[in-house]
């Protein structure tokens, strides 16, 4: 849900950063960034769901009324009756013991439920961002080589199509067609019902469930990888060690795989763990369409009743999650770039 | 100089724009593709009586209970779980898709362009806070963030507006503050401070009309993400239940047992309009950024 990644933003991210600061002091400040993002997801949290609303029983009631009785149990359950900042102090407190709350319709703590489901997303997530990532950054860099091409013009056209398209219409049309139409393909879930004996049937059985929402997913994801990697590589071609290169006699190939396309990388690698958020979020569509039994499909679930600390727990933890990742990449970007650690 | 001679100047630029804009077939395309959805959206109540959207008034569907019809000559496109037109539906829908969409894109590039130019303008801690908050937001799963502000917010058009337009602004944001940098280094900026502009004078008359053009390409591309996120929000369940949308008639889909039954004809007219307009407003916004600036003309 943002936008196609322009060259504009592209070359903004992509200021040489951070000449001439030590390490040490890089990475206490990445970490400290860090921090303070997740300290803002907690507040977010808090503030999202008490005091927008008025409070979660509202929400919660909204379609359903309930006797006065009733909703000042439910309040009280939820600590709702004490002033806003004590109700804050014991969220933090909770958070802190890793207590998510109890989710209304499980009637189980949200923590467990939560790594419960952690496993099916990272995995689903997990192998759809490695196919992107590998099909996108070898097609982006391909078309930009050729640039003008059939070649490109093809790359590029289906990409910015594929970027058009809603995840989960395209999750539905593979549905209709792969799994109920020709039948290659179970129509949801993660196993087959009943299971399977034996360790490798039970792997190649997850892996068949896996195909189609996995392929969804690359779908709409490769195409922004391939454009950024495109327009990245395009700003490299014209670079004069490309022509010394070319001069010392390198195989054209050797040129782009050894010297243009390390280059194109970094501000590709950046965008591509900025824009990791967007995986996250076709994974709540994919999965609803194809009720696998993760986080996105979670929230899902979550949203219908509204179960309101069981979407706060969500909205925590992926948030939570993105932030790391990004962490992550900025800490790598500096073992990537042989520019910023040899300053 | 004279008001004439600016006037001249600013028709030359603009006829300059178009040249620029027409040189470019995809874009000219995408405008074409725009405007015919433009005036199916508006002609949508003049060629779908009302009778046709309401559920008690359906003549499709001859089975008791209606159900799911195949395409026919009264319905072209066959007829919906309660036999509704899906060719009236998809129609009617357009309307919702525009109206979100690009009230959703002003109300996100409105808060980043003044976060934006406000991050660059005025440095120190104002600035520091403001590059934090949106490298915050730029990085938050949206979608989520969305999903939990149109549960907890009472359901209709406005909390989707608002839900898409508050978690969408990070990358104009970012966009808007390179670029005022890069305006508020050059000269004219200095003599205009020199000769006593304050910062609503040097922002309002100097910055903001440079930012402008590249504002403008960039929320033409923001609109497609915008029908995209206001289609998934209503997929999931959360969009206004009493307007006719693509996301909403897809949800009935899938709810409905259309995709076991195979019925192509209620599946595929809502998503194909999905991405006939997001691919225009893709196609129009990259025309509009290789005239905002033609330096990326020979990346394309």
């Amino acid at each position: 849900m943002s936008e196609l990644p322009t060259t504009a933003v592209a070359a903004d991210l992509a200021e040489p950063p951070r000449r001439g600061r030590g390490t040490a002091v890089f990475v206490l400040r990445t970490l400290g960034g860090g921090l303070m993002s997740i300290g803002l997801i907690v507040v977010l949290g808090f503030l999202l769901f008490r005091v927008l609303p008025g409070d979660p029983v509202t929400t919660m009631t909204r379609n359903r009324p309930g006797n006065p009785e009733q909703l000042a149990r439910l309040r009280a359950e939820f600590g709702l009756d004490r002033p806003l900042p004590a109700q804050f102090v014991d969220y933090l407190a909770d958070l802190a013991r890793g207590d998510l709350g109890t989710s209304y319709v499980y009637s189980r703590p949200v923590t467990e439920i939560i790594l419960g489901r952690l496993g099916p997303t990272v995995l689903l997530t997990g192998s759809a961002l490695i196919v992107s990532v590998v099909l996108g950054l070898w097609l982006g860099s391909r078309a930009a080589w050729r640039h003008g091409s059939v070649f490109d013009r093809l790359a590029t056209g289906t990409a910015l199509v594929l970027w058009s398209v809603p995840t989960f219409w395209l999750g539905l049309l593979a549905l209709m067609v792969f799994a109920v139409g020709l039948d290659l393909f179970p129509t949801g879930g993660m196993t087959s019902p009943g299971g399977v004996d034996g360790f490798l049937p039970a792997v190649l059985d997850v892996a068949h469930h896996l195909v189609l929402p996995c392929l969804t997913m690359v779908a709409v994801v490769y195409a922004q990888y391939l454009m950024v990697m495109r327009s990245s590589l395009l700003e490299e071609m014209s670079a004069d060690y490309l022509t010394t290169a070319r001069a010392k006699g390198l195989r054209e190939d050797l040129v782009r795989r050894r010297h243009a396309v390390p280059n194109a990388l970094l501000p590709t690698v950046t965008i591509i763990f900025l824009h990791v958020g967007l995986v996250v979020a076709g994974a709540v569509t994919v999965e609803t369409v194809f009720s696998w039994p993760g986080l996105g499909l979670l929230t899902y679930q979550a949203l219908a009743v509204p179960d309101i600390p069981l979407l706060q727990g969500t909205l925590i933890v992926l948030s939570v999650a993105v932030v790391l990742m990004n962490v992550l990449a900025d800490l790598g970007y500096r073992l990537l770039d042989p520019r910023v650690r040899a300053s | 100089m004279t008001a004439a001679v600016v006037r001249r100047r600013r028709r030359a630029a603009a006829a300059r724009a178009a040249r620029a804009y027409l040189a470019q077939p995809p874009g000219v395309a995408g405008a074409v593709l725009l405007l015919v959805v433009l005036l199916l959206a508006l002609a949508a109540p003049l060629v779908v009586p009302p009778d046709q959207l309401s559920v008690v008034a359906a003549t499709g569907g001859v089975l008791d209970p209606p159900s799911l019809e195949p395409s026919s000559t009264a319905f072209p496109l066959g007829t919906d779980e309660n036999g509704l037109s899906v060719l009236a539906l998809t129609l009617t829908g357009t309307r919702i898709s525009l109206l979100v969409g690009v009230a959703a894109t002003v109300l996100s590039v409105v808060i980043g362009t003044v976060v934006g130019m406000a991050a660059a303008h005025f440095g120190g801690w104002l600035s520091a806070v403001l590059l934090r908050l949106t490298d915050f937001f730029l990085v938050l799963p949206s979608l989520v963030l969305a999903i939990v502000l149109s549960t907890v917010l009472e359901r209709g058009v406005l909390t989707i507006i608002v839900a898409i337009g508050v978690t969408a602004w990070p990358s104009t944001a970012r966009l808007v503050r390179a670029q005022t940098l890069t305006i508020e280094a050059r000269p004219f900026i200095e003599r205009a401070q020199v000769l006593g502009g304050g910062h609503l004078h040097v922002l309002g008359r100097h910055v903001l009309p440079a930012v402008l053009p590249l504002v403008l390409a960039s929320t033409t591309l923001a609109v497609g993400s915008a029908i995209v996120a206001e289609s998934t929000l209503a997929f999931l369940g959360l969009g206004d239940p009493t307007t006719v949308s693509w996301g909403g008639m897809l949800k009935s889909a899938l709810d409905s047992g259309a995709i076991t039954a195979g019925a192509w004809w209620y599946v595929l007219p809502p998503g194909l309009a999905i991405v006939l307009v997001v691919l225009g407003f893709t196609l129009v916004g990259r025309a509009l950024e290789v005239v905002a600036n033609p330096a990326l003309a020979a990346r394309r």
